[in-house]
């Protein structure tokens, strides 16, 4: 079953066409790649994906529990709610925060307590927020931060960012989740942990995937089919195979070896 | 996490009520004289116009300059409502009813301004607290510019507490809540919060919404003591004031608000008497220390057990350096 369902998606900024007529489907459990060259719009298909920017044209539509709803043009907030979470290109962490708080205001969304028991502190809000903390705490071990629980997210390495943000996305409960270019900045080893990370995640909860990477060895290895996007279109979709053996793919990244993977 | 709730709650008792038996021991025996006191009045009150005005532009991270706005709604409908009802009910009455009418205009106000951004919002607040003085300039109830006298003083030092005390657990406690993270959450990265499920718009507006109720407490404090309102009390001028306490103490410490209202108020005290250069020093103050602290005295940073412990360590690893050299 199509999780989500995105048909001729357009966005122009001015004169610029950044992403044109983009049809998508991800089926339930995937994990698929969109790859493409500098400025091919892929964040902006991202962008346009999660509300950070309207679409000039086109439909989003996401399911979840079996019921579809068409997302587009909502606001991110409800999009979250309705099941999109994301990573950032350019790590977009709550920087003064802890590493613990970064994680539970994405949890928010499901808080029950009330104003009252903001206030108050009333039995309610310790009890919820003891099952905050816990559940955080959960998170936070699979992407091996919970040692650095009470850090503040600015001083964690690189790396370790970046994994922060993997576990932020999962709090908010995502059907969908996209990524970001989540390799950026990592060494080799680095990645190879990234990789099995994100291949665990998928499994254990029961996620589909959409993640924009430029390390074609993580793309090739982890992806069960990706879409190439130049100039805003894509321009080929396919198993990883058919992908390195596609003309216009090859064209597309002129001089890069796609085969190199 | 029940066990240490409970034991921080305690802590927080006792030294309140330590500080409170203090004072008014002190006020027993005649150590505190009147002027004192009215200067431990206006600490309080611009602890608790400080903290609200924090937790709006602090921690929420939403320009206002429009806090002496809400200030006086909360002033004038107390001031009347306790003329009109000169009983301690009805000061407490008119308390409530000025801070709730405070909240309902910052909400109203808040609505369409917290949409924008930056330098609009702070220009739109601002101009929203001067519609507020010239409406008071010009209604018969307030008496226009002559201003209204004689308002019951219901408020002594137990009440400055207690209004004080309370003010600061509630934004405390909502700062320590899922909500309050919520409203941290957009200071930091407004994108970022709503991509993980926050209604930025709707915490903006509940935070500049409690802001202004306790802006109206603190408006309510002030009628009630110095008994005597004009429009002008409450100008551009008083809303500065304010922001220079947040400021000062540092956008997004708590801690930092009340030491920085305790100071400026000392300053100023201690410069009484020296009417010509009071201006001058007490600008010059400002600036040193934004030189020296461009954070502001405590950053975003909390006084807590740890950060004392912390100093602790620091202040034993210079003496102890100091003995090794001996
Ligand atoms: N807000 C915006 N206003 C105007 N143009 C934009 C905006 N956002 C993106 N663009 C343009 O859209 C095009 C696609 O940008 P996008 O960031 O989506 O590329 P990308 O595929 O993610 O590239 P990279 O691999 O470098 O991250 C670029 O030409 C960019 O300049
Ligand atoms: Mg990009």
């Amino acid at each position: 079953m199509a999780i989500l369902s995105v048909k001729k998606l357009t966005k122009s900024f001015g004169g610029l066409t950044a992403v044109s007529n983009v049809n998508m489907e991800l089926q339930e459990g995937e994990l698929v790649g969109l790859i493409g060259p500098n400025g091919a719009g892929k964040t902006t298909v991202f962008n346009l994906l999660t509300g950070v920017y309207e679409p000039t044209a086109g439909t989003v539509t996401l399911t979840r529990n079996g019921k579809g709803k068409e997302i587009q043009g909502m606001k991110p907030f409800n999009i979250c709610k309705a099941g999109m979470s994301r990573t950032f290109q350019n790590i977009r962490l709550f920087k003064d925060l802890t590493v613990l708080d970064n994680v539970r205001i994405a949890m928010h969304q499901n808080v029950k307590y009330g104003l009252a028991s903001a206030f108050l502190h009333l039995p309610a809000y310790a009890k919820e927020e003891a099952q905050l903390v816990e559940k955080c705490m959960e998170l936070l071990r699979i992407v091996h931060l919970d040692g650095k629980a009470g850090e503040l997210a600015s001083n964690l390495p690189y790396g370790e960012q970046r994994h922060l943000e993997i576990a932020r996305a999962l709090a908010t409960d995502p059907v969908v989740l996209l990524l970001d270019e989540p390799a950026a900045g990592m060494n080799p080893a680095e990645t190879a942990q990234l990789t099995e990370l994100i291949s665990w995640i998928r499994k254990n909860f029961q996620l589909t995937i959409l993640l924009i990477e430029h390390d074609m060895s993580l793309v090739m290895k982890i992806c069960e089919r990706i879409y190439v996007l130049d100039y805003g279109m894509i321009i080929a979709s396919g198993t990883p195979e058919e992908i390195k053996a596609d003309k216009k793919v090859i064209e597309a990244y002129l001089g890069e070896d796609v085969n190199d993977a | 996490m029940k066990n240490m709730l409970q034991k921080r709650w305690l802590k927080t008792l006792l030294s309140l009520v330590a500080a409170y038996g203090v004072v008014q021991l002190l006020i027993a025996v005649g150590v505190i004289n009147d002027y004192i006191q009215a200067t431990i009045a206006t600490i309080c009150i611009n602890m608790v116009l400080a903290v609200s005005l924090n937790l709006i532009t602090g921690f929420t991270g939403q320009f206002s300059l429009g806090h002496a706005g809400f200030m006086s709604i909360g002033a004038y409908v107390c001031g009347i409502i306790t003329v009109a009802n000169p009983t301690l009910p009805g000061f407490l009455l008119g308390t409530l009813a000025g801070a709730v009418t405070a909240a309902v205009v910052g909400f109203l106000v808040g609505l369409p301004t917290l949409r924008l951004r930056g330098d609009y919002l702070a220009i739109a607040t601002l101009g929203m607290s001067e519609i507020i003085r010239i409406v008071f300039l010009n209604m018969q109830i307030t008496n226009g510019a002559a201003g209204l006298n004689g308002i019951p003083q219901f408020v002594n030092w137990t009440w400055m507490f207690l209004f004080t005390a309370g003010t600061i657990l509630l934004i405390v406690n909502f700062l320590h809540s899922s909500h309050g993270r919520a409203c941290i959450s957009i200071r930091e990265d407004e994108i970022a919060a709503e991509a993980m499920g926050i209604n930025t718009t709707k915490y903006k507006v509940m935070s500049f919404t409690i802001g202004a109720f306790f802006a109206g407490v603190a408006g309510a404090m002030y009628a009630s003591y110095f008994y005597f309102l004009k429009p002008d009390l409450f100008n551009f001028q008083k809303s500065v004031d304010i922001l220079v306490i947040v400021v000062l103490g540092g956008m997004g410490s708590i801690s930092g608000s009340i030491i920085a209202a305790v100071l400026l108020a000392v300053i100023s005290t201690v410069l009484q008497s020296f009417p010509e250069l009071r201006m001058v020093i007490y600008s010059l103050v400002l600036v040193i220390i934004m030189i020296f602290r461009p954070q502001g005295l405590m950053g975003s940073r909390e006084i807590s057990a740890a950060l004392f412990r912390k100093w602790g360590e620091g202040l034993k690893r210079v003496f102890g350096k100091e003995k090794e050299r001996v």
